[in-house]
C-alpha cells in the first residue's frame, strides 16, 4: 500500500473513532450509545489492522482482529444484555423509560459537546512532546487517542446512570489502547491479553453490579447512591 | 545482575509458588462452591429487612431477630484457608535469604524476579494474609451465625480471598511493569464482589465506587506505562525488554525526560488511586467500611503497599530520567493533601471501621512522603512503616469486625466502655484490648515499630533540607491532628461510662492467636529487625537509597 494511502486511511479512521466518541456525548438514548460505541470498537480494530498491514506484521493484524471481537462484539453485547435486563421487568410501568436515557446528565449536550472541542484541543497540547519525540503519519494522529481517553473521563463523571458510566469507562479504555496502537504499534502481547481480560472481567463485574443496584435502590441513577459520605 | 547459577529450578519454584498456590486453592474453593451450591439460590429471609436499615446501622440487628435456628459448624475447609499464607511467608523468608545482601533471582526469561523489595513484600504480604485468614474462620461463623452468609457464599469468599492473594504476590514478584498493571487492575475484579457481599444498599454503593473509581485511576498508570513503553521503544530499547524493571533502570538516561514526565505523573495518579492517595481516594472509606473484617484487613494492610511498591519502582526510573526533584514535588504534593483530608474528615468521624480507613490514608501519606525524602533513611523506614502499619492496621481491622458482631452497631457513639462495662459481654475484652492495642500501634507509641519508623521519617525530612524541612514540620502538625482524633475516639469506646442497657451478644468464638501474632510480631519490629535489618537495608538500596 503507498504510502499516501497508508496516511490517508489511517486519518479517515482516526476520525472516525474521535467521531464516535463526540456522538456518544451527544445522544442520550442508552441503546444508541451502546451502538455507537461498538462502532468505535470497529474502528479500533481498523486502526490495528492498518497499521499492521502497513508494517507487515501478521501478528498485528491477529491482535486487531481479537480487539475487533472484544470491543465490537462481546463488550456491546454484555452492556446491551444488561439494558435488556434493566427495561424487561418494567415494561408495564412509565419509569422504564428513565432506565434507558440518559435524561438529565449533569452537563447539558451543547455545554458537553463544547468541552470536548475543549478537550481534543488540550489532547493536542498535552501530546506536542510525544510527537516530536518521532514524528510518523500515526504518531502525529496521536492525540485523538488522548482526545478519546478525556472525553471518556468526561462521559464518567457527568452521566447519572450506571451504564452510562460503563460506556464511560469504555471509552477511557478505547482511547488508552488507540494511543498504544498509535505510539508503538501496540504493547506487547502479553500484557494485551492481560489488558484485555482485565477489561473484559471488570464489565461482567459492573454489570452484575447494575443488576444488584436495581435490585437494592429500585433505579441505576448514580445520584442515588448517597448513602455513604460523611 | 547476579543470577543464582545452582538451582535455577529451586529459584523458578520460590518465585512462582506464591502467586500459583493460591490461585489453585482459589481454583479448588470455587470448583467445590460449585458443586456444593444448591439447584435454587438461598436467600435469607433477613436480607430483605437489611436493605431498609439506615446507613450508620450496621444489618447485624438483624442477627437476633427470631429465624431458624442457626447451626453453628466450622466450615471445613477453612483451615485450609491458612496453606497459601504459609507459602508465601516461607517463600519469602527463602528468598529473603538468597538476596539480603543485594542482587537478585529471576526466571522465566525475566518475567518474574526477585530483590530484596520483592522478598520484603512478600513477608508482609505473608504475614497480613496469615492474620487475616487465621482470623476468618470464627468471623465467618458469626456470620453465618447471624444468617447473613450461606455454606456457598462461604465457599466463594474463600475462592474470592485466595485469588486475592494470588493477584497481589503476582504484582510484587514480576519484573514486567505491563504484567504488575494488569495485577494490580486483577486485584479490583476479584474483591469488588467481596466489598459488595452483603447486598445491602450500602454495601452494592461501596462496590460500584470501588469499581469505578479504581478501574478509572488505574487506567490512567495503564497510558503512564504506554508512554514510558514508546519511551522506551524510542530509547533503542527491544520490545521484549522495554516494560522490565531492570532494563529501563540500566537504561533510563536515554528516556525522553518530556515523555517520560507525562507517562510518571499518569501512573503517581494512577497506582496513588489504589494506594488511596488523593485525588482518586473517594473509594477507600467506603470499601474498608463495608468488605467484611477480615477483607478489609488484607486491603488496608497489604493491598495499598503493594500499589504503592509500583510507585516505588516507578520512581527509580523517573529519578534516574529526570532527576530527584520531579518525583520529589509531585509526592510530597500529594502526601501533604491526602494528610491534610485525612486528618479533617478523622476530627468530624462517627464510625469507627471509616475511622481506621482514614487512618490509613494518614498512613499511606506518611509512607508517600518518606519516599519523596528518598535518603537510605528515610527509604528504610518507609519499608519498616509499611510492614509495621500492614500488621497493626489488620489486627485493628479485624478487631472491630469482631465489635462490630459483638455490639451490632459501627457508631463510636454507641460502643461504649467496651473494657470497663461490667458485666463484660461474653468475649468482648479478647477483641476490644486487640483493638485498643491495634490503635496505639497506630498512634506510633512505642515499643511498635510504627515509632521508629515515624522517627525515621521524620528525622530523614529535616536532614534533608530547609524546604523538606517545613513540608515534614507541616506533616508532623497534621499527624498530631490525626493522633488526638483517633487517641480521643477509641478511649470513648472502649474506657468510657458503659451504655445502661447491655446488647445481647453472639456467638462466643473469637480467635485470639492471629491478632497477638500481629501485635507481637508489630512490636518485635519495633525493637530490633533482627535478622531482617540486612533485608530492609538491601530493599532500600534497591529502590534507589544508595
Amino acid at each position: 500500500m503507498s504510502d499516501s494511502l497508508y496516511t490517508q486511511l489511517l486519518d479517515v479512521t482516526c476520525g472516525a473513532f474521535l467521531l464516535a466518541a463526540v456522538i456518544v456525548l451527544w445522544r442520550r438514548e442508552l441503546a444508541a450509545i451502546v451502538r455507537v460505541f461498538a462502532l468505535q470498537g470497529v474502528a479500533l480494530a481498523a486502526l490495528a489492522v492498518l497499521l499492521g498491514a502497513h508494517e507487515e506484521r501478521w501478528d498485528l493484524i491477529g491482535v486487531g482482529i481479537g480487539i475487533g471481537a472484544l470491543r465490537a462484539g462481546a463488550l456491546p453485547y454484555l452492556v446491551r444484555r444488561a439494558l435488556a435486563a434493566l427495561t424487561e421487568d418494567r415494561q408495564g410501568y412509565a419509569t422504564g423509560g428513565t432506565e434507558t436515557r440518559e435524561t438529565q446528565p449533569l452537563v447539558n449536550v451543547a455545554a458537553s459537546l463544547l468541552t470536548a472541542a475543549l478537550l481534543t484541543l488540550l489532547a493536542y497540547a498535552v501530546s506536542r512532546p510525544l510527537t516530536d519525540l518521532e514524528p510518523t503519519p500515526a504518531t502525529r494522529a496521536l492525540p485523538v487517542g488522548l482526545a478519546v481517553v478525556l472525553i471518556g473521563f468526561f462521559v464518567l463523571v457527568t452521566r447519572r446512570r450506571a451504564l452510562a458510566q460503563v460506556v464511560g469507562f469504555l471509552l477511557l479504555d478505547n482511547g488508552i489502547t488507540a494511543t498504544a496502537f498509535l505510539a508503538t504499534s501496540g504493547v506487547p502481547l502479553i500484557v494485551e491479553l492481560g489488558v484485555s481480560f482485565d477489561v473484559l472481567l471488570a464489565v461482567l463485574v459492573l454489570q452484575i453490579l447494575t443488576t444488584r443496584m436495581r435490585e437494592a435502590f429500585g433505579t441505576t441513577d448514580i445520584d442515588d447512591l448517597r448513602e455513604l459520605h460523611d | 545482575m547476579p543470577h543464582l547459577a545452582a538451582g535455577a529450578t529451586s529459584s523458578a519454584l520460590l518465585l512462582a509458588a506464591p502467586a500459583v498456590v493460591p490461585l489453585v486453592a482459589a481454583g479448588m474453593y470455587a470448583l467445590i462452591g460449585l458443586r456444593a451450591s444448591p439447584p435454587v439460590a438461598v436467600v435469607p429471609p433477613a436480607r430483605r429487612a437489611v436493605a431498609a436499615l439506615p446507613a450508620g446501622e450496621a444489618p447485624v440487628l438483624v442477627a437476633e431477630a427470631p429465624g431458624p435456628e442457626p447451626v453453628v459448624v466450622r466450615h471445613p475447609g477453612a483451615w485450609a484457608t491458612l496453606v497459601s499464607p504459609a507459602v508465601i511467608l516461607v517463600c519469602g523468608g527463602l528468598l529473603a535469604a538468597a538476596v539480603r545482601y543485594g542482587g537478585a533471582l529471576s526466571a522465566y526469561s525475566g518475567l518474574l524476579r526477585a530483590d530484596a523489595l520483592t522478598a520484603w513484600m512478600l513477608l508482609v504480604v505473608g504475614a497480613v494474609a496469615l492474620i487475616s485468614c487465621g482470623f476468618a474462620p470464627a468471623y465467618m461463623a458469626g456470620e453465618q451465625a447471624a444468617g447473613r452468609a450461606t455454606d456457598q457464599s462461604l465457599w466463594h469468599y474463600h475462592a474470592l480471598v485466595q485469588a486475592f492473594l494470588a493477584a497481589m504476590c503476582l504484582a510484587v514478584v514480576t519484573a514486567n511493569l505491563g504484567v504488575l498493571w494488569v495485577a494490580v487492575e486483577a486485584t479490583t475484579i476479584v474483591t469488588a464482589f467481596l466489598v459488595g457481599h452483603r447486598r445491602t444498599r450500602t454495601s452494592v454503593e461501596a462496590a460500584w465506587k470501588y469499581v469505578v473509581i479504581c478501574s478509572a485511576g488505574i487506567a490512567l498508570a495503564f497510558l503512564g506505562t504506554v508512554l514510558i513503553y514508546y519511551a522506551a521503544r524510542q530509547a533503542g530499547i527491544a520490545e521484549a525488554w522495554a516494560l522490565d524493571w531492570p532494563t529501563l533502570v540500566a537504561r533510563a538516561d536515554r528516556l525522553d525526560p518530556a515523555v517520560t514526565r507525562l507517562g510518571i505523573t499518569l501512573i503517581v495518579l494512577g497506582f496513588g488511586a489504589k494506594a488511596g492517595l488523593v485525588p482518586l481516594h473517594a473509594w477507600l472509606p467506603d470499601a474498608h467500611s463495608q468488605a467484611p473484617a477480615p477483607v478489609s484487613a488484607l486491603m488496608s494492610g497489604v493491598l495499598l503497599s503493594v500499589a504503592f511498591a509500583a510507585i516505588l519502582r516507578y520512581r527509580v526510573i523517573a529519578n534516574a530520567a529526570l532527576g530527584v526533584d520531579f518525583t520529589r514535588v509531585l509526592l510530597t504534593g500529594i502526601a501533604l493533601l491526602t494528610l491534610a483530608l485525612a486528618a479533617g474528615l478523622l476530627l468530624a468521624q462517627r464510625d469507627y471501621k471509616r475511622m481506621l480507613a482514614y487512618s490509613s490514608m494518614e498512613h499511606m501519606s506518611l509512607i508517600a512522603l518518606g519516599t519523596a525524602i528518598g535518603s537510605p533513611l528515610a527509604l528504610s523506614a518507609v519499608l519498616l512503616h509499611i510492614a509495621g502499619h500492614g500488621l497493626a492496621k489488620s489486627v485493628a481491622f479485624c478487631a472491630s469486625g469482631r465489635i462490630l458482631q459483638l455490639t451490632g452497631t459501627v457508631r463510636i457513639g454507641r460502643v461504649r466502655g467496651l473494657l470497663t462495662r461490667a458485666p463484660a459481654p461474653a468475649g468482648a475484652p479478647a477483641p476490644a484490648g486487640a483493638f485498643g492495642l491495634a490503635v496505639v500501634a497506630l498512634l506510633a507509641f512505642p515499643p511498635f515499630s510504627l515509632f521508629a519508623s515515624e522517627l525515621g521519617i521524620a528525622r530523614a525530612g529535616f536532614a534533608a533540607g530547609t524546604g523538606l524541612g517545613w513540608v515534614t514540620a507541616a506533616a508532623l502538625l497534621l499527624v498530631l491532628i490525626a493522633f488526638a482524633a483517633l487517641a480521643a475516639r477509641t478511649a470513648r469506646m472502649l474506657l468510657g461510662p458503659a451504655p445502661a442497657e447491655a446488647r445481647p451478644t453472639g456467638s462466643e468464638t473469637t480467635t485470639v492467636w492471629p491478632l497477638a501474632l500481629g501485635l507481637a510480631a508489630c512490636a518485635a519490629l519495633g525493637m530490633a529487625t533482627g535478622p531482617l535489618t540486612d533485608l530492609l537495608h538491601a530493599a532500600a538500596q534497591a529502590i534507589g537509597g544508595h
